[in-house]
């Protein structure tokens, strides 16, 4: 455990000693701020909750989840330095875990501070800060679910630049399960069976229902299992190709 | 200890490291010694459990390199090639995280710390970013990082490479002061610190092992009494010309 606890460390230290933590933070709460104010029209509907906030969150995810994640384990096999972590006394699941925990943490940390919006919505009227604390429970899942995705990627090459696309690219997918865009590649040759198994996959359904403030052990474990296998495929990953 | 037997790499078509088995005993200093691409670099990322052999098995302290990794890693201090760290970080919190990872305890850590501080020089480069130092520094740091723990075995991969010719002096003076009960294996294609550092010398080309002898002995070998020209005659009379080329181009 003190291993996790010690590359958790070195890793949350990391975003802070260089721009990145400021960049990251300042560009995820200026356009989830744009996102709520100008397409989703807080001011204009009138009503006192987050819904326009929460609505454009896995968007904004989809760019800037996979910005964070790409430099996981591609950073560190460029720079070589995965030769040294692995020769520590470390086991992959170790290292995947404290590297991954350090990402969802620095995520959860600019989540936080977009807490402006939630002053905002109760100065104005009463929503339902129930509905708005399970939003923000919603969102920091997603956001787990997609940075679980990224770091897998991230460990399968040294380019950071690749691991960037693809991860948008399969985390597009995964946003977009439960639409016809995705649903149609696999509907007319493959069985219903797979195509509602496809269709339950989707983050957008299982993030909806918990931003409309419903908590269900449903989401938490498809969250929970979503996080878990891509974690595991990192492992995977790592210790087939340590070494390149 | 360490104990390898019938170690192989290969990499598809390529045999980068060929049926080896060697023992290495407390208190030797071992140079590996070779031309570039001989499998050197290769053999100690399998020993230190970085790379997986292809066949045959690794034991260090008595631990199977590939079965009880944990064990075998904590009692090996490992730099590598090129001794990478990260670059983000100020000397004292890499040695820091070091630290952490090797669960030194809070009194052991000081010690150990300062220890390592004191032998290397760094307590002036403290607090500054790896990125900013020179080659110098970080392959100090490198050394460092891996003397830490105060371990049994040290594998060095080119521990003097682009080094000054006082670095140079310095870290071989520091192997040769820990040398005593110690296991210490460094590669180089430096041959004078051959002569300098180690009390065994392996000569390896193209994943096989030509010699293995006292660098006294070896150097005896050839009519000149020069370990370089028995260098050259041992991996340049054994090796196909083909693979001269390759080296060469």
């Amino acid at each position: 455990m003190h291993n996790v606890r010690a590359i958790f460390r070195r890793e949350f230290a990391s975003y802070f000693a260089t721009p990145l933590a400021f960049v990251f933070i300042v560009i995820f709460l200026l356009l989830a701020g744009v996102f709520a104010f100008y397409l989703g029209g807080f001011y204009e509907r009138g009503q006192a909750d987050l819904t326009p906030f929460f609505t454009y969150h896995p968007w904004l995810y989809l760019f800037l989840i996979p910005a964070l994640s790409m430099r996981l384990w591609a950073e560190e096999r460029k720079s070589g330095s995965i030769e040294l972590l692995m020769t520590l006394p470390v086991t992959a699941w170790q290292a995947v875990l404290g590297k991954y925990l350090a990402a969802w943490c620095f995520a959860g940390v600019a989540l936080a501070l977009t807490f402006p919006m939630w002053i905002t919505v109760n100065y104005l009227g009463e929503p339902d800060n129930g509905a708005i604390l399970a939003a923000y429970i919603g969102s920091f899942l997603m956001a787990g679910g997609l940075l679980a995705i990224g770091a897998c990627i991230s460990a399968t090459t040294r380019n950071q630049v690749i691991a960037f696309i693809f991860t948008v690219v399969i985390c597009f997918g995964f946003l977009l399960s439960g639409f016809p865009l995705v649903l149609n590649l696999f509907k007319g040759w493959a069985p219903q069976a797979v195509v509602d198994a496809v269709a339950s996959l989707s983050f957008l359904t299982h993030f909806g229902s918990i931003s409309k403030g419903v908590i269900d052990l449903r989401d938490l474990l498809y969250f929970g299992t979503m996080i878990a296998a891509w974690l595991a495929a990192n492992v995977i990953v790592l210790e087939m190709k340590k070494a390149d | 200890m360490i104990e390898i037997s019938h170690l192989t790499k290969r990499y598809g078509a390529l045999t980068a490291v060929d049926d080896i088995s060697f023992n290495v005993e407390a208190g030797q200093v071992l140079g590996f010694l070779g031309p570039n691409g001989a499998g050197k670099s290769t053999t100690m990322k399998m020993i230190t459990g970085f790379l997986s052999p292809t066949a045959g098995s690794i034991r260090v302290c008595g631990h199977d390199v590939e079965r009880e990794p944990i064990a075998a890693k904590s009692c090996m201090g490992y730099l590598p090639e090129g001794a990478p760290s990260y670059a983000e970080m100020s000397v004292r919190a890499f040695l820091n995280f070091i630290a952490d990872v090797r669960g030194l305890s809070a009194q052991r850590r000081r010690a150990r710390l300062d220890d390592v501080i004191e032998r290397l020089g760094l307590a002036g480069v403290l607090e500054q970013v790896i990125e900013t130092l020179s080659k110098g520094f970080r392959r100090r740091v490198g050394l460092a990082q891996a003397l830490l723990h105060d371990p049994q075995v040290l594998i060095l991969d080119e521990p003097t490479d682009g080094l000054d010719p006082n670095q140079k002096h310095e870290v071989r003076t520091l192997i040769n002061a820990m040398s005593k009960d110690k296991i210490i294996v460094i590669s180089t294609h430096i041959l004078e610190e051959v002569d300098a550092v180690c009390n065994r010398a392996i000569i390896i080309a193209s994943g096989k092992i030509l010699a293995d002898d006292t660098p006294q002995a070896l150097a005896a070998r050839a009519p000149s009494g020069r370990l370089d020209d028995v260098f050259r005659q041992i991996t340049t009379g054994a090796k196909p010309a083909r693979e001269k080329e390759v080296a060469h181009a």
